[in-house]
Order: structure tokens, then C-alpha cells, then sequence
């Protein structure tokens, strides 16, 4: 069997704790919470930490609770289940439950959390397989090589952003708390993302993910909706998370966020920008699902081919708004 | 022995290893632990196509840990295949790689992490050559060639059979199709990785534990792999965590492990990662398949032409056969009163295929099955009525010169048609909706062995003592189909006791009689008939002690609930423990053999040795599917198989093959694909690799047709593999009657769905599939007399039956 390489595992019980052990280990240190992504990805050599400094032990990560705006602060250490199953997010954030509830399998999501699901590693099918695998195709450059294999002619890395939650985080206006060596700041999710594969992540490698805070929900209707191959256990190839606030029949604010087409998840603002002040008929949801598929830019690194995840952004976009207007979800052919 | 009342055979009885299975007790290959046990790894090819120039192993032993580190140099330079005509594979590759994953050197080491390290620490130098990975590119280079022999360059086998006169049979048809379909490869997954390990004894002796499907045949070619008498090895096959024929070849890490246990004077492990089953494969061939048949106008098939072109990867494996076998069982299901097949199979730098359940037979099955719903189309038929009248005859040959008995694929046809209310969908279900059905046939055991021989194929010895216990001891290997379990019940039958009361010693070369293996659905009919027939001479044993005592005579006895009894007397009689221990005093040990050889029928031409089998199993399949007509998802949301099974010795044994079977295919036709990209397999892990779940099997209708075989134990036929066959077609038939568009190759992804139905929409024909044959001429068909409709010759006529 594929083998876990030797490392040494620090158990901090305190943030505070986990923050020094990071700073103190530098770059041979990573995170690691439920593991479900990284001792996997060790295994295959993409990642060779000596120390890995285990944040089960902190307690103060895991829960839920009402933040000081109203909203809902979630421990990133809190469990996919458990937030997946939470009332108070089922209740008031139903894309957040169901992002949390389709990430892999129900044995993953006992051990995977919240943070480790927004930090989850970018992916593409030339850099997620083993070391000989990789040494067969010359390595690319997020591991051991030089070159994008998706894009060989270009400079950056175009490895995948594949988390469920990231894009419904966003599309519902999350804020991410960070502990760091220079002590705590919240900053907006969207500001948490960066448009490369390798350095996908805008924060600091010793900066640690302590809570996801969510506004007041306010009236907020929102979906998420994964495309896939199986609906037991796959990583999404395209993920659509939608939400509105609405004035009676009038959309007060929308935001449509795309996951898996890009590097990081993808703001479609043109499409939001339709929805605003505007009734969601059918007509009206057709263009703002065109608007929102033309940016995206899904290239051949995941399952399924990428001309059809373009075209499955815009059947996903009208179906998630579609089934915010409470419209049948497939328009009759 | 007939038989009509039974005590075990036809009850639902558990597996007699489920709970050990179910607690985790099993002792799998990887579960062995020895003293002082190594452990070994294998150094693959980066490269799919280049010359070995240089192997240095000098920094692997070097380094602290490292037992031993062996090169091809180390072994016998022969070279060995599974079939005698294509010897062409070394275990570890001397002076040429053939594929990404072909090994080149393995290091056994204190433990696997070291060994891993060891493999590293390698160093090869290569020149690369060109990789050929497609049919058509292998044919378009012949200057550069994968292998110095095979038929033509780059052509393993290329093959032609005609029976009987087809271009004049197309002539009289009212309509003749051709169609082009394509079969994509796909490989078996099963749950337990290869494993294997080896002892070399200080006798100088061998033995070899390992997660094999055919250990006789792994003995057989261990002693011309290394080079020491067949009478040095044992090979015990450990229980098979799924085979499905992905374990039916001798392989490099077994060789290996048997080599560095020599050298390094230790039992040496080898267990393969899931990324190197994926190269080790010999699983479905991709093959493109042309085939042209002529009809009436009422659907009677006038004659039918197959052409096929299989892409083989990169070794012979079970590949001719296989090739033959994409022609052989056409035949077997509808009258086709003269038949032409042409088949080649090619090699590229891509792992080897080679036999997946139902082996060499899906692909052609899913071509046939959807050509003659196109044509029931075009003819204005039912496509289930125009199966019905269509049905080949019980008990005559086939244009293939091939014999079938019993056929119960038109009471299978009702049955599916009844149950899955198939009349009224037809008419009634709504568009993105569809229902769509298949028939097949399959062996019940392969009728000629891999190697000729007029020896047994299956040997059982079942042994009984005063302690009571009875013991079956038997060369075949329970691969998760329950083998060991149906040999238990067939003695537990004939001797009026309990399965329970019977231990059954599978797989060992030095204890149990030969078995050819687990393959061609072969061991239930052919185990079991020779398992019959040493319990019936224990038994025999048996009664004459015991009429001796009970002064009357055997004839007038039986036995059941563990008593052998007069039979018109139930309470003369003795326990079955006091009956053995009156045979053992008059006639000291007791152990009987049985022998099984099937009826010599192979046809009387080249290639005539791959189809026979003593009987055949029938199925039929009605899947109803819904297809989302945006995103193309087609989703089968319920399934109705009937099956011929000729007598369920267990039901429950037999609805879990089944099952099985079905949710296999769907896997094949949906998502699976063993494909390739820059050379190297595309995604040769469990989550890449999409495969589905049992999330994604939906609610399946199993029918058990039965109507005893006389070839079969108490007249039982195959269910490991038939049933898989028509869920394929069944499917793509489903996908047309939803949405209107062909797709003519697999798998039918969403993808396909929803470029077809642009097309359609476009004004395209609405059909996805191969659009071009490769350029390539077939060798002058070998003609010989259809012997369709002539009858049936030798039934129940067996080789050792006294």
C-alpha cells in the first residue's frame, strides 16, 4: 500500500499554542485538522512536512455559535457533519448545509472540518497522483517540476479550486478570522483567495483559520448545487452557490459564485449585477445564467471534459435560481 | 445422479466463510505474517515505450534496510505468458519496456517504506521510442514495433471464420444493417489489491501464498519461470478478495517475491498499491467492433458478418483467446444460420487486457444487442418480440459448430417483459424517460483447458473419518463467489448431512487435487459435478457397511438429517458418524476422488476450442432509465433481469452474482474507462477512476429461471458472468427510447448524451459513436459448413463419469 511518510505531530490545545508551534517550524510545518486531504496528498508526495501540527487537540475551534451581528460563527474546526446537520444553518443558510453535506463521504465528513474544507488543496488530475506517476509525466510545477501540464505555454499554475464551501462561504458574504504571529483579523472570505494554484491561499502558512463568521441571514434564500460524477463521493468539477435577499417579489442583493472552474472560486458579478431590483422570471434567469457562463474557464485538468463543465455552468446557474424564484428546476424542453 | 427431492440444494443458505468474512477473520494473502518476513517492491517503467541501456542497483543495496535487489539478470532469461502462443512477458523487463508500469526491479527490504525507498535509489537509463497508444497508431507505425512477433507488425492474432455462405445470406434479407460500435476499456476493481508471498525453504522448495484465481496455473508456469520442477512449488491460494479475471495470469510481483525470498533466505511480501493494479489490469479490451446482419421482414436474422479490432496493450495475456472470443457466442442466443468473424487484435504501449468477467463477449454483445433494436425500429417490431421469435433452439449446434442444450431465454423474456410492465412504458413513459432491453448467453465453463491435456479439469477428494467430519478438498479458489459454499452444499446433499458438518480445503498444490481455477464460470459445474461424484462413491462406501449392520441391502437405503436409514423404514438406522465409523472398520480410509473433463466438443477448426462449454446460461435484462435532457445524466432508476440458471443450488448465492453482474455493468456502460493521456494511465485510483457505488445502483429485480441442465450439478449452470452482459445494451437501448440518440460506444456519459442531442437538434443524425474502421485487411477466411440446427451430439457424455 501507498505509505504515510515519517513526520513529527505536534498536538497544541490552544490556538495561541498552535500559532507558535507554526512560527517556531516554519516552512517544514503545515495544518492539519480532520487530514482527510493532506495525509492522502503526503502519501502521494505532494507534500513532504516534517511537522505537522494537529489542531484536533483545540478545543476552542469546534463549535457554533451566535456571532456579535447576529449572524452565526463557526468553529473552523467544527466537523462537515456537524455543520451539515447544525439547526441554526440548515435553517438559515440551507447552501452552507448542503455544501457541507455532499463533500465526499459521511466517514470524510466525521473528520474533515469546516477550515480544513475552505483551505482544502487545489486540484488537478496531472498533480493529484503518486510520485512515480508524477516522475512518468515530468512532474508540473505546484510539485518537483517546471511546467504547468494543463497549459504548458503558461507561466502560472492552473490546479483547481475544489472546495464546496468556499464558493457558498462567499456567495453568503462569510468573513474568515485568522490567528496569526501578529494576532488575530477577520478579513472577508473573498479576500482569502488568490488566483494561482500553488499559492492559492492569501493568507500566511503559519496563519491559522480559527472561525468562519456569517452575517445575519436576513431574509437570505441560497443553493448550492455540485456537478459531479457520482453523487456518492467525487470532488465538484463545477459548483454553483446562489443566494438572494429579496424585497417581496424583488431581488434586494444577489451574489453567484462559481466553484471548481478556476484557481479560486469565481464571482460571476456581471450575472449577480442582472439580478438586482429585478423580478426572477424565466426570462431573466436565462440571461443572468448566459452572463454568468461566459467567464468561466474551465480547462482540462478535472472529470468530465472541459467544454462540457462551460456548459453545465449555465444549466446550473439558471437550475440555482431557478429553484431560488421556486420555478420548477428544469424549464420544459 | 438425478435427483428431485432436495434437503440443502435450493435454499437460501448464508456463505459457509460469511461471518469470518463479515468480522474480518478471513486470512487474506496481505493478512500472512511470517519471522522474519521482507518486504518487496517493484521499480515500473516511467516510460510507456523505450529500451532498457542500463540498470545500476548499486545505491538500493547499498542502503541500510535493503535484503536483496534482483534485475531480470536474475532470473532464468525465458520468457512465459499465460497462453502457450504468446510467451512474450518477463517478469521483470531485461532489455525493453512496453508500458508505463512494466517492472524492472524489486528490492525486498525490512520493510515496505525501505523497500519503496530502496526502488528509488535505482537508477535506469532508458531510451525512449516512439509510444504507440491506439489501434490506429499502432497499425499506422509498423516500422516501429512493440513486440518481434505476432501475425503482422504490431498485430498479435489476426483471425477469420466463416460458416456458411453470408453474402448470399444478405442477399434474401429484407433489410441488412451495417453498424459501427465501439467498447471502451474498462478494468475489474477489485477490493483486495494482488498480493503474494513466497518462502523458499531450506529445502530448496517453494511456496507461494497468493491472491490468484489459478493456482495450477501460476505452479505450472512458476516452474518454467524459475526454471525448478513443478514438484518443488506449492501454491496455496489465499482467500480472493474479488477477482472478476484480474487474477488469472502469473505476475511479476509473485515472480519476484519468490526470487528475492531465495536470495535473501526469507518469506518475502509483496502487495501491490491500488495505482500498480491499475497497471497490472488484463482487464476489458477497448474494441471497435463493424457488424452487418440481414434480416427478414418479420426479424428472423438471415446471417450475420462481425468484425473486430481489439486494442490489446501491451502483452499477449489471455489475448487471443479473448479475440476469438468476440466472436464465439453470437451465435449461442438467436439463429444465425451462417455466420462470417473477423477479428485482430492489436498491441499498443498501454498495461496488457486481457479476461473480465464475461471476457471477450460484452463488447460484442452490446454491438449485437443494439444493432437488432435498430433494426426491430426500422422494422416496425417490438424489440422484445423480435428477440422472442428469434430464440435459438435447444439441443442443436450453432452455424459455430458450437452445442447448446437447455435455453430458458424465452420464459426469461416473458419474465422481464411481465415484470417490468415493459408493454405499457413502451407506450406511456414520458419524454427524458425510457426503457430499453437486452438478451445474452454465456459459458458455464470454458470446454478446453488453456494447454492440451486429456487429464481432469476439476478434482475434489472428499474424506470422511470416525470423528464424523467430512473434509472436500479441492483445487479451486473461492474468489468472493461463493465456490467453497456450493461444494459444501452439493456433499452436504448427497450425503444427508449439514454443511456445517463439512470443512472444505480449497486450493492447495500439494494437498488438493488439480483445478483449472476460477475462470470461465467454470468451477460450480465442473467442481461440483466431480464433487458429486466423490461423495456419491463415499457414500456407496457408506451404505454397504450399513446394510451389512442393518442385514438389508444398500440399495433400499438413504441418508439425510445426518442418518443413513432405510428409506421405507426411517427408523432403521444409524447416525452418519456411526455410518463412517462402520465403513472405516470394514473398509479402512476413507477418501474418494472425483474427476471432471467436459464433453469433447471443441469444433473440428482453428479457433474451435474457444466457445465450447457443456452448457449455457440465458438472460434477459429490462432497464428503465431517466435521462436529464440538460445535462445529459442518465440515471437507471430501475432494473429487471431474468436468468437462466438451469437450478439455483443456493438462490441467495445466485440473486448476489446477479446483482453483482448488474451493478457492474452499469459501472462499464455509465462511467468506467482504463484511459490514457501522455502515455500514462489517466487516473488509476479509486476516486478517479469513476466507478459506482451502491448510491448509484438502483433497485434491481432478480428472476430466477430454472429448468435443470443435464450437463450441470443437479443440473445447475453458470451466474457469474451472463447476467452482466445485457445490461450494457440494455441501457444504451433505455438512453435512445428517453431522449432519441444513439450512443454507439461506451461508456455513455453525460457528455455524449448531451453532443448527440445537440446534433440531433442541429439536424445530425442524433447518434454518437466511431465515425471510421483502421485500414486493414483481414487474412482468407478459414470456411467451414455452418453446422447450424444439426443436432446436439455427446450431451451428458463425460470423460471419467465412471
Amino acid at each position: 500500500m501507498m505509505r504515510l511518510p515519517p513526520f513529527r505531530y505536534l498536538a497544541p490545545v490552544s490556538v495561541t499554542d498552535a500559532v507558535k508551534l507554526m512560527a517556531d517550524h516554519g516552512p517544514e510545518a503545515m495544518l492539519v485538522a480532520g487530514g482527510t486531504d493532506l495525509y492522502p496528498n503526503m502519501k502521494r508526495g505532494q507534500f513532504e512536512p516534517s511537522v505537522l501540527v494537529g489542531l484536533r487537540g483545540v478545543r476552542d475551534l469546534a463549535g457554533v455559535r451566535t456571532s456579535a451581528s447576529g449572524g452565526l460563527a463557526i468553529g473552523a474546526g467544527t466537523t462537515l457533519t456537524a455543520v451539515s446537520r447544525h439547526a441554526q444553518v440548515r435553517g438559515r443558510y440551507d447552501a452552507l448545509a448542503t455544501a457541507a453535506g455532499v463533500v465526499s463521504t459521511p466517514q470524510l465528513r466525521n473528520m474533515g472540518t469546516l477550515g480544513g474544507n475552505v483551505c482544502v488543496d487545489t486540484r488537478c488530475n496531472y498533480y493529484n497522483q503518486s510520485y512515480q506517476w508524477r516522475k512518468a509525466v515530468n512532474f508540473c510545477m505546484k510539485k518537483d517540476g517546471e511546467i504547468c501540464l494543463v497549459a504548458p505555454g503558461s507561466s502560472r499554475c492552473w490546479a483547481v479550486s475544489s472546495s464546496d464551501t468556499a464558493p457558498v462561504l462567499w456567495s453568503l458574504g462569510a468573513s474568515v478570522r485568522l490567528a496569526g504571529p501578529g494576532g488575530e483579523r477577520t478579513i472577508p472570505i473573498s479576500a482569502l483567495y488568490r488566483d494561482d494554484g500553488i499559492q492559492y491561499l492569501a493568507k500566511q502558512p503559519g496563519d491559522i483559520v480559527t472561525e468562519i463568521v456569517l452575517p445575519p441571514a436576513d431574509g437570505l434564500r441560497s443553493v448550492y448545487l455540485k456537478l459531479r460524477r457520482r453523487g456518492s463521493f467525487d470532488f465538484p468539477v463545477l459548483g454553483v452557490a446562489a443566494a438572494v435577499r429579496m424585497d417581496g417579489e424583488t431581488v434586494r442583493a444577489a451574489r453567484i459564485v462559481l466553484g471548481a472552474v478556476a484557481s479560486l472560486p469565481r464571482e460571476a458579478g456581471a450575472a449577480s449585477a442582472l439580478l438586482v431590483g429585478q423580478r426572477l422570471t424565466p426570462e431573466l434567469i436565462e440571461r443572468a445564467a448566459e452572463a454568468a457562463y461566459r467567464p468561466a474557464k474551465p480547462l482540462d485538468n478535472t472529470d468530465f471534459g472541459h467544454p462540457y463543465r462551460k456548459k453545465m455552468t449555465r444549466v446550473f446557474v439558471a437550475r440555482a435560481l431557478r429553484r431560488l424564484a421556486g420555478l420548477p428546476e428544469v424549464a420544459e424542453a | 445422479m438425478k435427483k428431485d427431492v432436495f434437503s440443502i440444494v435450493g435454499q437460501s443458505l448464508p456463505k459457509i466463510d460469511a461471518w469470518a468474512k463479515v468480522v474480518g477473520e478471513t486470512k487474506f494473502a496481505d493478512d500472512l505474517l511470517m519471522s522474519r518476513m521482507a518486504h518487496g517492491k517493484l521499480l515500473r517503467s516511467p516510460h510507456p515505450h523505450a529500451l532498457i541501456k542500463r540498470i545500476d542497483t548499486t545505491r538500493a543495496r547499498a542502503l541500510p534496510g535493503v535484503y536483496a535487489v534482483i534485475t531480470g539478470q536474475d532470473l532464468p532469461r525465458v520468457k512465459f505468458g499465460i497462453l502457450p502462443v504468446s510467451q512474450d512477458e518477463e517478469a521483470l523487463c531485461t532489455d525493453k519496456v512496453r508500458m508505463v508500469g512494466d517492472p524492472i526491479a524489486a528490492v525486498a527490504a525490512v520493510d515496505e517504506e525501505t523497500a519503496e525507498r530502496g526502488t528509488r535509489l535505482i537508477d535506469v537509463e532508458y531510451e525512449p521510442l516512439r509510444p504507440l497508444m491506439s489501434i490506429e497508431e499502432s497499425l499506422g507505425h509498423p516500422e516501429v514495433r512493440i513486440h518481434e512477433y505476432g501475425d503482422r507488425p504490431n498485430v498479435h492474432k489476426a483471425v477469420a471464420l466463416q460458416f456458411g455462405d453470408v453474402e448470399a445470406a444478405f442477399a434474401h434479407a429484407h433489410l441488412v444493417r451495417e453498424d459501427v460500435f465501439f467498447f471502451e476499456g474498462n478494468t475489474h476493481l477489485p477490493m483486495e489489491q494482488h498480493s503474494a508471498v513466497a518462502q523458499w525453504g531450506p529445502d530448496g522448495k517453494l511456496t507461494l501464498w497468493s491472491s490468484t484465481q489459478t493456482p495450477h496455473y501460476v505452479h505450472r508456469l512458476l516452474s518454467k519461470i524459475l526454471d525448478m520442477p513443478q514438484a518443488h512449488i506449492r501454491v496455496v491460494a489465499a482467500p480472493v478478495g474479488g477477482g472478476f479475471g484480474g487474477k488469472l495470469d502469473p505476475f511479476a510481483h509473485e515472480i519476484a517475491a519468490c526470487k528475492l525470498s531465495q536470495v535473501c533466505g526469507r518469506p518475502v511480501k509483496i502487495t501491490l498499491n491500488r495505482e500498480e493494479v491499475f497497471y497490472t489490469h488484463r482487464g476489458r479490451h477497448p474494441v471497435l467492433m463493424w457488424i452487418k446482419t440481414g434480416f427478414t421482414r418479420d426479424g428472423a436474422i438471415t446471417g450475420m458478418h462481425f468484425r473486430s479490432w481489439l486494442d490489446g496493450g501491451a502483452y499477449g495475456s489471455y489475448g487471443v483467446a479473448s479475440t476469438f472470443y468476440t466472436g464465439a457466442l453470437q451465435t449461442v442466443t438467436y439463429k444465425i444460420p451462417v455466420y462470417k468473424f473477423e477479428g485482430a487484435r492489436v498491441f499498443t504501449n498501454k498495461p496488457p487486457c486481457g479476461p473480465k468477467r464475461g471476457h471477450g463477449t460484452p463488447q460484442p454483445r452490446f454491438a449485437m444487442e443494439c444493432q437488432i433494436d435498430k433494426a426491430a425500429e426500422q422494422l416496425g417490431l417490438d424489440p422484445a418480440d423480435m428477440r422472442r421469435r428469434n430464440l435459438a433452439e435447444p439441443f442443436v449446434k450453432t452455424a459455430n459448430h458450437l452445442t447448446v442444450t437447455t435455453i430458458g431465454l424465452g420464459e426469461c423474456i416473458d419474465r422481464v417483459v411481465e415484470a417490468s410492465g415493459w408493454r405499457e412504458k413502451r407506450e406511456s413513459l414520458p419524454p427524458g424517460k425510457g426503457i430499453g432491453i437486452a438478451c445474452s448467453s454465456y459459458l458455464t465453463g470454458a470446454g478446453t483447458a488453456i494447454y492440451w491435456n486429456d487429464m481432469p479439469h476439476s478434482g475434489v477428494v472428499v474424506r470422511a473419518d470416525r470423528s464424523g467430519l467430512v473434509a472436500v478438498l479441492c483445487g479451486a479458489t473461492d474468489i468472493g463467489q461463493g465456490s467453497d459454499s456450493i461444494l459444501a452444499y452439493l456433499v452436504a446433499e448427497v450425503l444427508g448431512i449439514d454443511p456445517k458438518d463439512i470443512r472444505v480445503h480449497p486450493a492447495d498444490t500439494d494437498l488438493t487435487p488439480v483445478d483449472l481455477g476460477s475462470y470461465s464460470s467454470r468451477v460450480t459445474l465442473m467442481a461440483g459435478n466431480a464433487a458429486i461424484q466423490a461423495a456419491e462413491r463415499l457414500r456407496a462406501r457408506l451404505f454397504e457397511a450399513v446394510a451389512r449392520k442393518l442385514e438389508t441391502t444398500p440399495d433400499r437405503l438413504s441418508a439425510a438429517e445426518r442418518r443413513v436409514f432405510v428409506a421405507d423404514d426411517p427408523e432403521r438406522g444409524v447416525d452418519f458418524a456411526q455410518a463412517v465409523v462402520l465403513a472405516e472398520s470394514v473398509f479402512g480410509v476413507l477418501a474418494f476422488p472425483g474427476s471432471y473433463a467436459p464433453p469433447k466438443r471443441a469444433g473440428k477448426y482453428k479457433g474451435g476450442g474457444v466457445g465450447p462449454s457443456p452448457c449455457y446460461s440465458y438472460s434477459a435484462c429490462v432497464v428503465e432509465v431517466s435521462v436529464d435532457r440538460e445535462t445529459g445524466e442518465v440515471t437507471p432508476t430501475e432494473v429487471w433481469i431474468a436468468h437462466d440458471v438451469g437450478r439455483a443450488l443456493n438462490p441467495l448465492l445466485v440473486e448476489g452474482q446477479v446483482e453483482g453482474s448488474i451493478y457492474m455493468g452499469l459501472g462499464e456502460v455509465l462511467m468506467e474507462e482504463q484511459i490514457f493521456r501522455k502515455g500514462v494511465h489517466k487516473i488509476p485510483s479509486l476516486l478517479d477512476y469513476k466507478s459506482p457505488t451502491t448510491l448509484e445502483t438502483p433497485e434491481i429485480h432478480t428472476i430466477l429461471v430454472e429448468g435443470a441442465d443435464p450437463e450441470g450439478p443437479f443440473g445447475a449452470k453458470e451466474a457469474g458472468q451472463g447476467p452482466l452482459l445485457p445490461v450494457i445494451p440494455a441501457v444504451a437501448n433505455a438512453v435512445y427510447d428517453a431522449v432519441g440518440v444513439r450512443i454507439d460506444e461506451t461508456p455513455i456519459t453525460a457528455e455524449k448524451v448531451v453532443k448527440a442531442m445537440e446534433g440531433k437538434r442541429q439536424g445530425k443524425p442524433g447518434r454518437l459513436g466511431p465515425e471510421r474502421l483502421p485500414v486493414f485487411t483481414f487474412p482468407e477466411p478459414k470456411v467451414v459448413e455452418s453446422a447450424f440446427g444439426l443436432p446436439a451430439e455427446d450431451v451428458s457424455v463425460r470423460p471419467f463419469a465412471s
